[in-house]
């Protein structure tokens, strides 16, 4: 039954950052259970095109092949999704792979997330640990924020959200661009945590300045596409009702 | 000489721990790692973390603990730094806490424990079922902090070369590639460490990362360091079978309530509960493991004569269910298509974890002198094999103690490396690229790295016949010929994955001998190691690290004692009706 079946890809490639796109096919022998990335794999086995032209294999970022590490997402039949969990049986072909628009292009499905990480950094999600040797259990939480806060912790940072977002752009210059609705689900994470809550003022003073929660358009376009089902469109609510008391709070400070 | 920097090499738990400590003493750190940080193999662990804290009235101890990982492990590993790592135990899960991992609760907001494999105690503290991830992002988010300070450096999508090793034989830093501009650079270090993970690809499909090829662990042993316990890998007992990876169906499932088994004269054989009453579902890895093969392969009694069991939670509660593991159900659902909550799921052992790795002292350094190893990489903390949730405890612990080591090392060797060290080892490993890169051979390095999975997969994992690994052997010596005439794809100097692919093989096949001559050597059964001919432990013989030393005519090995002093070995049987293991 199997006998003949076959996998079409077209996969739109770049062979670096600023050279210009241009599409390859690539067809290989159809196999049960085959993701997006198991027929990258297969390619990359024998990289000749449909049309017999042997070509250096397309490059792709990946790491676990589970849907827990991020690296994989990118454009698929015109959907920003994780590669690893696109079953090949249930997408129409050919396949269209292309990378993901609202990052810059390394080479081919590979893109660079920086600004992901770099946005964690304005917004200082972090505890402020005094330090990692031995000072006792932490705060006590109740098992009903633990599980809000878990659910804000699933994300694995892989950049649906921004893809999806009519605020976020290719060239927005760094340091000053939407920070996104991932950071934003980080933030909150941070400030519902006992201790988090000592540096809140920081990352909502952050959140209050250029790209912050004020950018956001309420497209609601992240939490449709989120792989882990993260609640960012009550995240960036909750945030927003939280800059607005901190703005209230700094004028009465005055 | 200006303030040391240190090098660690790996985003995984260990290395962040190892940055965070170094960083903590006040020193600078460059931080390397294939991929970003956050996107390391460690957040593919599920589970949860081991501690003995005894929440829960159990009558559990650290010492419990130790003992439970010195049985589990088969009595292979030194006992002092295992008893060590246990007693950190509370203290790490503490530490995590307070950063704010989002771990599961009881209703008096108290960390909750569940049991895992190899214990009688809940000892194993757990965020859902994404431990590792959760983990993961609480240490990045330290290292963050510590780099936004301007005490980390990070390398990211950069993948070691070598170590720099001077004319004392003494580790002054490190060449590493630049995995996008496809460029060799020296970094000089007062210390270096691996925290570079398991060997996960020498076969092939495994529960691991693509990224969890051995290659640094296998470099480094080129250049002289021993690789320890090579030959003892986990099988983990329940996995998805696929196409291109098996992926991990944790044994929190089993945990939780969840029960194994196959279909007998038209109903449900709980194998495991009948074979092994105390302990049922959650034996030791590598006794599930084979009780599985014997089910599958000697009795014929697979799912529709596939090899596959079912693992079964349909009759728990669907929302405790989705608390507790529900990452990863989703991963069967996504994959299978299925919903465990309704149907069994199907499942089959896949390779899992080395407990083998690089030799360490008892502060992580390898025996060459600056250059450290922790987390799966090192050899130390579980001898034969491994019990569920120690591995992020020993990745961290690990780390923890590795930092302080190395910044004391650095003290005690204060002197400015040579920089002559450096030029030639670059200009080395620059050659080494470019000869890859003008291979025009005939032969696919992903087909030969396919060959090479299949062969490990089939002969050096849970059943070994020394006919077969002999014979294996010659098939990776055949593979490391073939590798000669390898031609690349991609000849460009732009993120070429074809090229560090073909550098990491050659050090797999160097890995995969190593693992192979040390389970031939080994005419004994222990832990995750079994030689139907051999089916008895053998202390007489073999209570023995083994270390593997490169040599140009093949791995060199010789044996040393195991440090017993503190647990007398005594047999290893799950089947007792009542554990005299627990006795503490």
């Amino acid at each position: 039954m199997a006998e003949g079946r076959t996998i079409e890809l077209r996969v739109k490639r770049q062979d670096g950052p600023g050279a210009p796109p241009y599409w390859q096919s690539f067809t290989i022998p159809w196999k049960p259970q085959h993701n997006v990335l198991s027929a990258l794999m297969e390619v990359r086995t024998n990289p000749v095109t449909t049309s017999g032209e042997r070509v250096p294999a397309p490059v792709w970022d990946a790491s676990c092949l589970e849907e827990v590490c991020g690296s994989c997402a990118m454009v698929v039949n015109g959907q920003v999704r994780m590669g690893c969990t696109a079953l090949v049986d249930k997408l129409r072909q050919p396949i269209v792979l292309e990378p993901m628009t609202k990052f810059p292009v390394v080479r081919d499905l590979m893109v660079d997330r920086s600004r992901m990480f770099e946005a964690l950094r304005r917004l200082s999600v972090w505890v402020p640990l005094d330090g990692t040797y031995d000072l006792g259990p932490g705060p006590r939480l109740s098992p009903e924020l633990q599980q809000f806060r878990y659910a804000l912790d699933r994300c694995i940072t892989c950049g649906c959200c921004l893809e999806v977002c009519p605020q976020v752009h290719r060239d927005d210059p760094p340091g000053t661009g939407f920070v996104g609705a991932a950071a934003i689900g980080q933030a909150l994470l941070m400030n519902l945590h006992p201790t988090g809550q000592l540096n809140k003022d920081d990352r909502l003073d952050a959140l209050m300045g250029p790209g912050g929660v004020a950018s956001c358009g309420n497209a609601q376009n992240c939490v449709e596409v989120c792989p882990k089902e993260i609640p960012l469109t009550h995240a960036i609510g909750e945030i927003g009702r939280q800059t607005t008391l901190k703005w209230l709070k700094d004028i009465f400070a005055r | 000489m200006a303030r040391p920097r240190f090098i660690v090499v790996g985003g995984g738990l260990a290395g962040l721990m190892t940055t965070i400590r170094v960083a903590e003493a006040g020193f600078p750190v460059d931080l390397f790692s294939v991929v970003p940080v956050k996107r390391s193999h460690s957040v593919c662990a599920q589970g949860g973390i081991n501690a003995a804290v005894n929440w829960k009235g159990e009558g559990d101890s650290p010492w419990r603990h130790f003992d439970d990982t010195i049985y589990g492990g088969d009595f292979l590993a030194n006992q002092p730094p295992v008893k060590a790592m246990c007693e950190a135990g509370p203290g790490i899960i503490f530490l995590l806490d307070r950063m704010g991992v989002p771990f599961s609760r009881t209703a008096e907001g108290l960390l909750d424990f569940r049991r895992f494999g190899g214990t009688l105690f809940h000892r194993t503290a757990f965020a859902g079922a994404t431990t590792g991830q959760q983990l993961v992002y609480a240490l990045d988010e330290q290292v963050r902090r510590h780099e936004a300070a301007g005490l980390v450096r990070k390398f990211e999508k950069w993948e070691l070369c070598s170590a720099v090793i001077d004319e004392a034989g003494r580790c002054r830093g490190i060449t590493a590639l630049d995995l996008t501009r496809i460029e060799v650079q020296a970094f000089p270090a007062a210390a270096v460490m691996l925290a570079t993970g398991g060997p996960g690809m020498v076969f092939g499909k495994s529960t691991n990362s693509v990224v969890n090829t051995g290659s640094a662990a296998g470099a480094a042993y080129q250049q002289g360091a021993y690789y320890a316990n090579g030959e003892f890998i986990q099988v983990h007992p329940t996995a998805i079978p696929g196409p291109d990876k098996l992926r991990l169906i944790s044994e929190s499932i089993r945990g939780e309530g969840g029960r194994v088994w196959v279909p007998r004269d038209g109903r449900p054989w709980y194998f495991l509960e009948e074979w092994y009453p105390t302990y049922g579902n959650l034996v030791p890895r590598d006794v599930a493991t084979r009780a599985i093969f014997k089910v599958v392969f000697e009795m014929g009694l697979g799912i529709d004569g596939q090899p596959m069991v079912y693992l079964d939670v349909s009759h728990l509660d669907p929302a405790m269910l989705e608390r507790k593991v529900g990452g990863v159900l989703e991963i069967y659902e996504k994959f299978v298509g299925d919903d465990p909550k309704k149907v069994p799921m199907k499942i089959f052992p896949g390779m899992h974890y080395s407990m083998g790795g690089l030799w360490v002292d008892y502060a992580q350094m390898t025996n060459v002198p600056g250059l450290f190893a922790a987390g799966e990489v090192d050899y130390q903390f579980h001898g034969a094999n491994r019990l569920g949730a120690n591995s992020l405890l020993s990745c961290l612990y690990s780390g923890q103690i590795a930092g302080p080591a190395m910044v004391a090392y650095a003290q005690g060797h204060a002197s400015a490396a040579s920089d002559g060290v450096f030029e030639p080892e670059v200009k080395r490993q620059q050659q080494a690229y470019d000869r890859i890169l003008g291979m025009d051979g005939p032969e696919s390095a992903y087909v030969l790295a396919r060959e090479m999975g299949e062969w490990m997969t089939a002969n050096v994992t849970v059943v070994r016949d020394n006919k077969k690994l002999a014979e294996t052997d010659q098939k990776l010596l055949e593979l490391k010929d073939r590798w000669g005439r390898i031609g690349i794809s991609d000849r460009g100097r732009w993120a070429n994955h074809d090229v560090s692919f073909v550098k990491q093989l050659w050090n797999m096949l160097e890995l995969a001998r190593v693992i192979t001559l040390g389970a031939l050597r080994r005419d004994e059964s222990r832990g995750a190691h079994y030689k139907p001919e051999f089916p008895n432990r053998d202390d007489a013989r073999w209570l023995r690290t083994t270390r593997a030393r490169w040599t140009s005519d093949g791995p060199q090995f010789s044996y040393e004692p195991v440090d017993v002093s503190l647990i007398p070995p005594r047999p290893r049987k799950y089947d007792a009706t009542i554990g005299a293991e627990a006795r503490g």
